[in-house]
């Protein structure tokens, strides 16, 4: 039976397949559904890891102990967990290790858009790229087969529009419930596994020899492919690109390479020689365009197609066109319809974030801001977060700002899952080196932005256990801070009042704005949606400030002044009150009566 | 052997994603070969969100050529204007008729696109507005609008709608499988009743 299946579920089913029994990663988008796909399949242990780093820790001390393991993490996770990818390069395992890695070219969900394959050179670790989700269901099977042949860590690049795309998957047979199930002795192997220098030293040659050897295997790799078509016109491609390919360039002639790290220099060399004009296609850097140079092989790239964003079928061909690999198309494309008013993401309807941002606003101080849904708060009308880069930067580039000296106060803001994955270590510096800076952390009880995973403040695991939910006062007390409090931030004048008195003292302060996301099923729709009585209302326009969805100018206008009156959307509003709260005219109320019709 | 490029356009939350499901199930469903590309992350937080569904014998590219699109299912007035161009010359657009004005129009910072912006816009397409969210009402629940689109736009294709309601049993909770049924039919009626869609032909 075929079954349609994202890239990620495919990547999943495979892993289970192939019999991974420990699997760790840390949500991110589009890597995250991988995990969420494996943890309920039945043989496998499966986390969410407060980072990145520590899952793929995880995942290679599962390897050495003899068992399949996979880290599964989103691009820029791999920067958190670069350290660990180095060592286990080195070391290799005792048993197959697969690190998913998923890029996100066009910054859908991302503060950036870098190239993964580096990573695989960097690491002289091989990378295997799927162009659907059947190949992501197969090669993950053959990277945990080439992890173990040549006791090497294996990368599989996935990018948005793998991960993000679903197509028709033959699944393999379900496992044997048995697998994996009885502990091994611990193999012991110092020289192999303690990374002092005088071992390093040995292990670094075997990396070298190790990665040639598998240039030399990749030959004969069935994942790479030539395909003979029209001998005037070869393209070498990889991964999603290759679709393009074949959409855009019907009858040329291909080579897929399923892996793209290291290069079948032979086959390359054949294609080459076969084929009157060599181009590369592929997403972001040009790697395999490099690799193909240093053979000594001359082909055209990015001198035609572009190095940035995510590739269209539409960019592809028309780039095909200018560069005279395709002829000019009769008839220009049809053009959007200018000036449309935009429709960027916002912060939902009753998010616990948004009061917290207007407070800031009205404070004036500079936030140094993280990532998550709470890095919208940069938007108008809000436009109060003032710096934003990697997880847990907020708390360390504060720290850095106030240390520096500047005219006006300023503070970070960190949400839970990302002030457990980096904002620790941050905060615990501020303490240590007499820091003053206010920490906020955004506690909405959850991993949002991703999708709602579980973090280890939430009393769950990924596999639905329950867990010892953190408290953050008391981790924060910890670390040394003495003036800690914890606010609901749907109580606005606590809320400031608090932020006010905290921004006067002489110590470090730490407020935790706790309140659950407002779009976990806990919380949705549980509050009456608020109306707003037009003959009331002033037309201040005060609550269209919030920059909340559900709030708009309506068609009704004030009779004295002549503004328009706002409006409230009953099916977006999630009655949170923020909106009554700031009203200088009592014009908000609750609806009662009407949950029923959502 | 039947073809077909669906983009299917909303806001962030409005149900895109299941009305995309439906519609490459069906394509399985139909025996079909079907690609379907979204994206999930920042974008889903009340943005603007596409997604793409194709059906031939074999699909090569998850993501339609801009041009190429033979049936543009829009949950939300403004979200079909931004992907017109997407649509090929004789492509259907069908239209929830729905306004959730984005924030710079809620803020009085620009005017939500007239009438004439949106007639025009489709001059060279079918625009059937269908009126979702009343229909949805009707079925029980606003919510379910993404439902009466998918009926309004079966009634397009050559596919029965038994095949349809077997693929939405399958994919909706169990709890709500009567109301998104009625929601289909409501959508399937207001298209047959005008006399349009599918003719056999
Ligand atoms: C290193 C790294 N890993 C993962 C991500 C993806 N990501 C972006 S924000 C975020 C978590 C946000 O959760 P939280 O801090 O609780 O804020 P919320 O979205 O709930 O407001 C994640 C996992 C990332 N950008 N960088």
């Amino acid at each position: 039976m075929k079954q349609l299946l994202s890239g990620n579920q495919a990547l999943a089913r495979g892993a289970w397949e192939a019999g991974v029994a420990v699997a760790a990663g840390y949500p991110g988008t589009p890597s995250t559904e991988i995990l969420e796909t494996l943890a309920p399949m039945p043989g496998v242990y499966a986390e969410w890891s407060p980072n990145e780093k520590v899952a793929l820790d995880v995942a290679i001390g599962a390897a050495y102990a003899g068992q399949r393991a996979m880290a599964v993490m989103k691009h820029v996770g791999l920067n958190v967990a670069a350290d660990a990818l180095f060592y286990a390069a080195m070391t290799g395992l005792e048993a197959g290790l697969v690190i998913a890695v998923a890029d996100d070219p066009g910054m859908h969900s991302s503060q950036g858009e870098q190239d993964s394959r580096r990573y695989a050179k960097f690491a002289r670790v091989p990378c295997l790229e799927p162009s659907d989700s059947q190949e992501a269901k197969k090669m993950v099977g053959l990277a945990f087969a080439l992890s173990e042949a040549f006791d090497t860590p294996v990368m599989v690049r996935l990018t948005t529009r793998i991960s993000h795309s679903s197509s028709l998957v033959t699944l393999g047979p379900d496992r044997p419930l048995e697998a994996n199930s009885t502990p091994r002795p611990y193999r012991i192997d110092a020289p192999k596994y303690v990374m002092v220098p005088a071992y390093a030293r040995q292990r670094h040659p075997v990396m070298e020899e190790r990665i040639v050897r598998l240039a030399e295997y990749a030959n004969t790799l069935e994942v790479n492919r030539l395909e003979w078509g029209d001998r005037r016109l070869g393209i070498v491609s990889c991964g999603v690109a290759y679709q393009y390919a074949r959409e855009v360039f019907p009858g040329a002639s291909f080579l897929r390479l399923g892996m793209t790290y290291p290069i079948p220099a032979r086959l390359v060399a054949e294609f080459a020689q076969g084929v009157e004009r060599l181009i590369v296609l592929e997403e972001l850097d040009p790697f395999l365009e490099e690799e193909i140079r240093l053979l000594g092989i001359p082909c055209e790239g990015k001198s035609i197609f572009p190095a940035v964003g995510e590739f269209t079928p539409e960019q592809v061909r028309d780039c095909a066109q200018r560069a005279g690999l395709l002829p000019v198309s009769p008839e220009p494309r049809a053009a959007p319809i200018a000036n449309l008013p935009p429709r960027p993401p916002v912060l939902c309807p009753g998010c616990p974030h948004r009061p917290v941002y207007i407070t800031l606003r009205k404070l004036k101080v500079v936030v140094n801001g993280d990532i998550g849904c709470y890095t919208l708060g940069f938007a108008p009308p809000l436009s109060a977060v003032h710096s934003t880069g990697c997880m847990g930067a907020s708390i360390g580039v504060a720290h850095g700002v106030a240390k520096a000296g500047i005219t006006q106060k300023n503070v970070a803001v960190i949400g839970d899952s990302t002030f457990l994955h980096a904002g620790i270590p941050a905060l615990l510096n501020i303490a240590y080196n007499g820091g003053k800076t206010v920490t906020i952390i955004l506690d909405n009880r959850t991993t949002a932005m991703t999708g709602h995973q579980d973090h280890p403040g939430t009393g769950h695991t990924l596999q639905g256990q329950p867990a010892p939910p953190v408290h953050l006062e008391t981790l924060v007390r910890a670390l040394g801070i003495r003036y800690v409090a914890t606010v609901d931030p749907y109580d606005l004048e606590t809320l400031e009042r608090t932020l006010r008195a905290y921004l006067e003292i002489d110590e470090p302060a730490v407020l935790i704005a706790s309140r659950p996301c407002a779009l976990l099923p806990e919380v949705r729709f549980k509050r009456a949606p608020m109306a707003v009585r037009a003959e009331a209302c002033l037309g201040c326009g005060l609550c269209l400030s919030l920059g909340c969805p559900a709030l708009s100018q309506s068609a009704t206008h004030q009779a004295q002044n002549g503004r328009p009156v706002a409006e409230i959307d009953p099916l977006l509003c999630a009655g949170c009150g923020i909106c009554q709260q700031l009203c200088p005219a009592q014009a908000v109320s609750p609806q009662e009566g009407e949950e029923v019709r959502r | 052997m039947m073809r077909a490029n669906f983009l299917v356009a909303g806001v962030g939350g409005q149900g895109t994603l299941l009305a995309a499901d439906l519609i490459a199930l069906a394509g399985v469903a139909a025996g079909l070969d079907v690609k379907k590309s979204e994206v999930h992350g920042m974008a889903q937080r009340g943005g603007s969100v596409i997604s793409q569904v194709r059906w031939a014998e074999e699909v090569f590219s998850p993501l339609i050529p801009q041009g190429e699109v033979d049936y543009l299912l829009a949950f939300e007035r403004l979200e079909a204007l931004r992907y017109t161009h997407w649509l090929r010359p004789g492509g259907v657009a069908l239209i929830n008729d729905y306004r959730i004005p984005p924030l710079v129009v809620s803020a009085g910072l620009m005017p939500y696109p007239g009438e004439e912006v949106q007639a025009a816009a489709f001059a060279s397409a079918n625009r059937v507005l269908v009126p979702a969210m009343a229909l949805a009402q009707q079925a029980g629940s606003a919510r379910v609008n993404n439902v009466v689109l998918i009926g309004a736009l079966a009634r397009f294709l050559p596919i029965g709608a038994t095949v349809w309601e077997e693929v939405i049993r399958r994919r909706v909770p169990e709890r709500t499988t009567a109301m998104n049924l009625e929601a289909f039919h409501q959508g399937w009626a207001y298209i047959d009743e005008r006399g349009l869609g599918w003719n056999g032909a």
